[in-house]
């Protein structure tokens, strides 16, 4: 037995059980230590005042919004490679928190763009690709949505987030082409000089991380759901005949 | 292979919409640009390429539709499916005979609507090309778009929406290979990358669009 004895849904559900409340609580935890540290002990940026603390929440939502479509590509290969429906399930649970993050993403990047640019938006890379990213996810929803029969919805929605990973990245270097971007270059990398002043990087740190909690606390708790509302479609299909 | 060629073509031009409606389309949104954006002839001269390509993108998504819905409703989808020749050349005739019923003539066409606007040859020339062999890839996607939604009956908009931004690199190579060679830069660079993507499309998404078409009618 190993890793994927959990793509039995029970199994899933037992150790899902187990530690949702752990990883909740520690959701809880990290978010409110990085949000109440960043926007309230960390002192007042000497060109920017207080809105660049948004970057509390801009930053780690952006972070989510693209990862999880990484988590919903690797689930939709394994559908498509090992059919477990606890798969396929996890990638239908992650849509709509991918949407709601780029979403986040994007208005708190614009009230944010307003303070510092003076402008709500502007059609540089980065914030073109990731309105994109939005569309690829509406997209994705809406299949799942349209579908009836839930195995045929399973495959449609991994071939298309498949071919869609390759556009996505086909068309973020299509979009680099097309502008030249104003969007400050990374501020957090692993090899270069960091751009944010120590004090900002420990509270935004502890932020991602409570991010990441947060979706994974959503996805289990999303996935466990449509696990559920599958059993009940099964069970009114039997009983209907 | 050739009949189903010419099984399509046939059934799109007797339908009677076929042939003219791309095309009709494609015109509907040359006028209406101008209509929604104003006759300032400046601007208008500048936009375009992008007019164009929109027009072009547009009148061949819109048209998608049917690719396989008339086939899906009376069977023959199914025949097709455990015909002799693999599925994946069934679906790349098809894409073709789309593609000669919209793109192509929207690419004859463009460059007389280029006349409209006074650019010069280079440019006509370059309207020509990069529609012709951008459409292709349209054409293809549109036809993997297609075999997501095979039989739903949600209709109007859901292609639409699950395809456009596959469109993105396309248009944003084919618009710029148009305004770069109005501005009289070297259009090579972002003509090669839009004909390889095109390429890939076409050599790649029919594997895709198979599967997508067994998993629609299991």
């Amino acid at each position: 037995m190993s890793f994927w004895k959990f793509s039995n849904p029970n199994n899933f559900m037992t150790l899902s059980e187990k530690i949702l409340p752990i990883i909740s609580v520690s959701t809880i935890l990290t978010l409110t230590t990085g949000l109440y540290w960043g926007f309230f002990l960390t002192p007042e940026d000497y060109q920017q005042g207080n809105s660049v603390k948004i970057i509390f929440l801009h930053v780690p939502s952006a972070l989510i919004a693209i990862n999880t479509w990484f988590v919903m590509l690797v689930s939709s290969i394994i559908w498509l490679i090992r059919r477990h429906h606890v798969s396929a399930l996890i990638a239908k649970a992650a849509a709509p928190i991918g949407i709601t993050m780029t979403i986040i993403a994007i208005i708190t990047g614009m009230i944010w763009g307003q303070q510092m640019w003076g402008t709500y938006w502007a059609w540089d890379p980065r914030l073109t690709s990731f309105f994109l990213l939005l569309m690829f996810y509406i997209g994705y929803q809406t299949l799942w949505s349209a579908v009836e029969k839930p195995d045929s919805a399973a495959e449609l929605t991994s071939i298309l987030c498949v071919v869609g990973t390759v556009f996505a990245v086909l068309s973020r270097y299509a979009v680099n082409f097309w502008s030249q971007g104003l969007h400050q270059g990374a501020s957090l990398s692993l090899d270069k000089e960091e751009h944010i002043h120590n004090a900002f990087s420990n509270p935004l740190y502890i932020c991602m991380a409570g991010f990441i909690l947060l979706f994974l606390t959503l996805v289990i708790l999303r996935t466990r759901t449509e696990i559920l509302k599958r059993k009940i479609f099964i069970l009114l299909d039997h009983k209907g005949r | 292979m050739i009949s189903i060629l010419k099984r399509d073509i046939l059934l799109s031009v007797r339908s009677g919409t076929g042939f003219s409606l791309s095309l009709s389309f494609f015109l509907l949104m040359i006028i209406f640009a101008p209509l929604a954006i104003g006759p300032d002839d400046l601007l208008l001269k500048k936009i375009a390429p992008g007019i164009l390509w929109l027009s072009a993108l547009l009148s061949c998504l819109l048209s998608i539709d049917h690719i396989f819905q008339s086939d899906f409703e009376d069977g023959s989808l199914e025949a097709l499916i455990i015909a002799p020749i693999p599925l994946e050349s069934t679906i790349l005739i098809k894409t073709f005979a789309h593609w000669v019923t919209s793109g192509l003539l929207v690419a004859l066409i463009a460059p007389l609507i280029g006349v409209l606007y006074n650019f010069d040859f280079n440019s006509l020339l370059w309207i020509f090309l990069s529609l012709l062999v951008g459409t292709p890839g349209l054409s293809m996607i549109g036809v993997f778009g297609a075999s997501l939604t095979i039989g739903l009956k949600k209709g109007g908009l859901l292609l639409p929406v699950l395809i456009m931004p596959f469109y993105t690199p396309t248009l944003i190579f084919g618009s710029q290979t148009i305004m770069r060679a109005v501005d009289g830069l070297e259009v090579t660079s972002t003509f090669l990358l839009m004909a390889g993507i095109t390429a890939l499309v076409i050599a790649l998404m029919p594997f895709a669009a198979t599967k997508a078409v067994k998993a629609s009618l299991k």
